[in-house]
């Protein structure tokens, strides 16, 4: 059974989970350099694990990983695949 | 021969796209290294010849895109925008092509012919990717060389590149992003930009930044256009009316513009033959960052750091130290000898300045196995990964993952050293995280510390000393951290605090060539700029020192001392056949005879070697050397005798005066004057004079206490321990702990102000890292000493009660966390109210 597609954001992924930016809610500096990372919507993330301590979870994007604290995933809605 | 032509190129890409690696590739040695005016960030250049061109080739800090929000971003475009480089030669990871094109199109568009070096075409290779260079170029309108840096591979094919780039002028034919449709609003801008007479730069671009949003570009205009106001406002409306008719701000449409297109020439260039499996480096991953073993292997990095660096790099000062002891000592060679009381002045103050240089130099093995391990580090990739694995432990005080490093080398537990640890403080991203660092590094326990704790510990906690040395290594990180939420929460509050964002790149194995030319580049930057300074400033402290020196009275009273020595010393060898070779100023003579030959004696154990040095004393003065070596010779040993005697009062009649000369000093003055405030932490005069010392670096803590506490006339030979005890004799284990927390609280020493000075970039930061700990310093031994006597405790009690303290501060401040997204909600609903 496919999961239905609701509206979360990339904090409330697991590790393992994959899934497709919709959009990102953070303006000024946050939201320009999740850009500047590569953050923009339909590009695919697969969550790689959190850190020992549960923050700040590593991503992966195509190619490259990527490491976020909590507080700032909460800015990028996502839709899990 | 036709001229060289001079051509200026800049060399810009994102982080770990392998630029520097590129950029030695090019210029080789050539190098040099400064700062960009009035910033923090490091400014390399280097040159390579091509042809009949000689190219300058400045490297910019790596950026992931060249908005203004962060230093480095705003360093990089500054640079592209005033000094107009002929050349920009971008560097990109062949492996990682589409995220890299998300700065190139940026580069493009300021309106710079660009090299486009396809680097780590290896790795590409690996995955799978094929990738299609001329298409590429064309779509891009630039030149496109494949690279494998690391190898030498795409040099000449580069620097070709460079050279034809900069020879494009006319023919050369901007990238044209096409932003759909922000282009009428891009238009209408620029027609009224191109009606400004005098602008300096590229229309379109600053089309772009005007309807970005992007303060710096508004700042251009204001400062270079006339009558800035219509333009600005135009740009403002033409904001809102894009908002409004698109649901989205101009530079998100930008930035998704860019994705977009790479996105699309990335399909079109890049073919993919086999999808990538999992990497070397996922697999390493998943034991380095793993829940209990990522945390251990931290631990045997951190611990190997400090073994390999400061252990084993200590031990190799064995074998550095007598090199730096023999430039000292042909310093006192060459310069005026010793009088029997007093030295020449130039004699001191050389050799004081040769000592106080020296006291560094001492480090430079240690720093050499440091920074070269530090560049091992950097390069293999694993900085990323532990500040992955502690960044939720230093967030909670305000710190940054990447405060790990700084806080390692400064001396978490016990011996490091506070200047490389500043040094490492550049790389924390986080404005706010990083001037926090960089102001409590020195409060960590560097090795010049350990001496005076060691010296204390032995004496007044000779039943504890285990617990007491734990104690003083590890409550320094329990300041550290409370000072560092304090700092956060209080002057650094306004400071720029920006995300954590963080790529972790592929692990690398960084080249031997690499590391070695970081250590050796870093090494020398610490010569240049710490060496210097602190020559200068020991000049001062030694002036501090000597003067206003002894009154002409005590002279005249230590004159008569010495000359009651000497005449005693003639009268007990009279009739002996070896006086007349000691008459008069020939005692000096002797003196200092003994002293050069024990000097050259030192540490030679080759019995061959001492037969040899005693041979040459012997030809050079017979009768001196039978009286310093009498062997069987009755009337030499007589002489001897007497000799040693006056040896004797020598050394104590001018350690009486070196202590009288600290005492009447202006900085013994100064520590007299400080007692009415230092006796509440308990500190007397003598210990105030120590510390006091103790500024120019703190080894000299030690051995002025030393000179202060002077050694009996009967006693020679008491170790400073028994002396210090016997002398001090209101002094309980509470004062000991008091100055201990002092020293551990101390000011930094010269160098490390200095490296504060450069790091955070201002004096004001360099100023204040000087006198909050004096203040934290003086406050906590106070309370200790004075809460402590009141309370009746023992030295240890109060040391276990403080050590609670500063426990039960760290974790009640960590668990104290004000609403800390504030600034980017804040960010958000102000722009938001603003559309």
């Amino acid at each position: 059974m496919q999961t239905p597609k609701t509206k979360m954001t990339l904090n409330e992924m697991k590790p393992k989970d994959r899934c497709r930016v919709r959009k990102i809610t953070a303006r000024g500096p946050l939201g320009q350099r999740l850009m500047d990372m590569g953050f923009f919507p339909d590009v695919e993330i697969y969550v790689v694990r959190n850190a020992p301590l549960v923050d700040p979870v590593e991503l992966r994007l195509g190619e490259y990983h990527v490491s976020v604290r909590h507080d700032e995933a909460g800015f990028v809605e996502v839709e899990r695949e | 021969m036709t001229p060289m032509s001079r051509i200026q190129a800049a060399l810009a890409g994102q982080p770990n796209s392998g630029k520097s690696t590129v950029f030695n590739m090019l210029t080789g040695a050539r190098q040099y290294v400064a700062n960009y005016p009035g910033v923090t960030v490091e400014k390399k250049s280097g040159f390579f010849s091509c042809d009949t061109s000689r190219v300058k080739l400045i490297d910019l800090p790596g950026t992931y895109s060249l908005t203004s929000y962060s230093l480095e971003e705003r360093v990089a475009r500054d640079f592209l925008l005033h000094e107009r480089p002929k050349v920009v030669v971008n560097v990109v990871d062949a492996s990682n092509l589409k995220r890299n094109l998300y700065l190139t199109f940026q580069l493009l568009e300021m309106e710079i012919p660009v090299v486009l070096c396809l680097n780590m075409m290896d790795v590409a290779e690996r995955r799978g990717l094929s990738i299609d260079a001329p298409k590429l170029a064309e779509r891009l309108k630039a030149w496109v060389v494949p690279a494998v840096a690391k190898r030498n591979k795409g040099k000449d094919e580069l620097r070709d590149a460079v050279v034809s780039a900069s020879q494009a002028g006319g023919t050369f034919k901007p990238f044209n992003m096409d932003y759909g449709p922000l282009e009428p609003f891009l238009s209408e801008i620029e027609e009224k930009l191109s009606q400004k007479p005098g602008l300096a730069y590229p229309a379109r671009w600053l089309a772009v930044k005007l309807m970005e949003d992007d303060h710096e570009a508004r700042k251009l205009i204001q400062k270079d256009v006339p009558n800035p106001g219509e333009l600005l406002d135009l740009a403002v409306q033409k904001r809102k009316k894009f908002t409004a008719e698109h649901h989205e701000v101009p530079e998100r449409h930008t930035a998704y513009t860019r994705h977009l297109t790479a996105c699309r020439i990335h399909e079109a260039c890049v073919k993919a033959e086999k999808k990538s499996l999992s990497t070397l480096s996922d697999k390493i991953d998943r034991v380095a960052c793993h829940r209990y073993l990522g945390p251990l292997i931290l631990i045997g990095v951190i611990y190997a750091l400090y073994e390999l660096s400061i252990v084993q790099g200590y031990n190799l000062t064995n074998y550095t130290w007598p090199l730096l002891a023999g430039l000292r000592n042909l310093a006192a060679g060459l310069l005026p000898d010793p009088g029997f009381t007093h030295d020449p002045l130039i004699r001191s103050l050389i050799l004081w300045f040769t000592d106080s240089v020296n006291a560094l130099l001492n480090y430079i093995p240690i720093f050499f196995i440091l920074f070269s391990l530090i560049a091992v580090l950097e390069d293999s990739g694993y900085m990323p990964r532990m500040a992955f694995l502690l960044d939720r432990v230093f967030r909670r005080f305000g710190l940054h993952g990447q405060s790990t490093l700084p806080l390692i080398l400064g001396g978490v537990y016990v011996g490091g050293c506070a200047i490389p640890g500043v040094m490492a403080c550049k790389a924390i991203p986080d404005e706010r995280a990083r001037l926090a660092t960089i102001l409590i590094v020195p409060l960590m326990n560097c090795l010049a510390k350990v001496p005076l704790y060691i010296l204390l510990v032995s004496i007044y906690f000779p039943e504890h000393k285990g617990l007491a040395m734990f104690f003083m290594a590890t409550v320094t990180l329990f300041m550290a951290l409370p000072v560092a939420k304090l700092l956060t929460l209080t002057v650094l509050k306004k400071k720029e605090s920006a995300p954590f964002i963080l790529e972790m790149p592929p692990y690398h194995f960084p080249t031997v060539q690499a590391v070695l030319r970081r250590a050796v580049e870093r090494v020398w930057l610490f010569l240049k700029k710490i060496v210097t300074i602190v020559a200068a400033v020991a000049i001062v402290i030694f002036v501090l020192l000597q003067f206003p020196g002894l009154s002409q009275e005590r002279k005249a009273h230590y004159e008569a001392l010495a000359d009651k020595a000497k005449s005693e010393f003639h009268g007990k060898i009279q009739g002996n056949p070896y006086a007349e070779h000691v008459q008069g100023r020939n005692l000096m003579a002797l003196i200092l005879f003994q002293e050069k030959y024990k000097q050259e004696r030192r540490g030679v154990k080759d019995k061959e070697k001492a037969r040899a040095i005693d041979a040459r004393f012997q030809e050079k003065n017979p009768a001196f050397f039978s009286i310093i070596k009498p062997k069987k010779d009755k009337d030499a040993k007589k002489v001897n005798k007497a000799f040693k005697k006056v040896v004797k009062a020598r050394k104590k009649i001018r350690r009486e005066i070196q202590g009288e000369k600290i005492n009447a000093s202006f900085l013994g003055s100064l520590g007299a004057a400080l007692e009415p405030v230092t006796k509440w932490a308990g500190f007397n005069w003598r210990v105030n004079v120590a510390l006091l010392s103790a500024f120019a670096a703190k080894e000299s803590t030690v051995a002025t206490l030393g000179t202060l506490y002077q050694q009996e006339e009967s006693g020679s030979g008491e170790t400073l321990e028994s002396r210090m005890k016997e002398q001090e004799t209101g002094f309980t284990a509470l004062n000991a702990l008091t100055l201990m927390l002092f020293m551990a609280l101390y000011p930094p020493c010269i160098a490390t102000t200095i490296m504060v000075k450069l790091q955070s970039g201002e004096i004001k930061w360099m100023l204040f890292s000087m006198v909050y700990p004096m203040v934290l310093g003086i406050t906590f031994s106070s309370l200790v000493f004075t809460g402590g006597r009141a309370l009746g405790l023992t030295g240890l009690q109060a040391m276990l009660a403080f050590y609670g303290l500063c426990v039960a501060a760290t974790v009640g401040l960590a668990l104290y966390n004000p609403r800390r997204k504030f600034s980017y909600n804040h960010a958000f609903s102000k722009k938001e109210e603003n559309l």
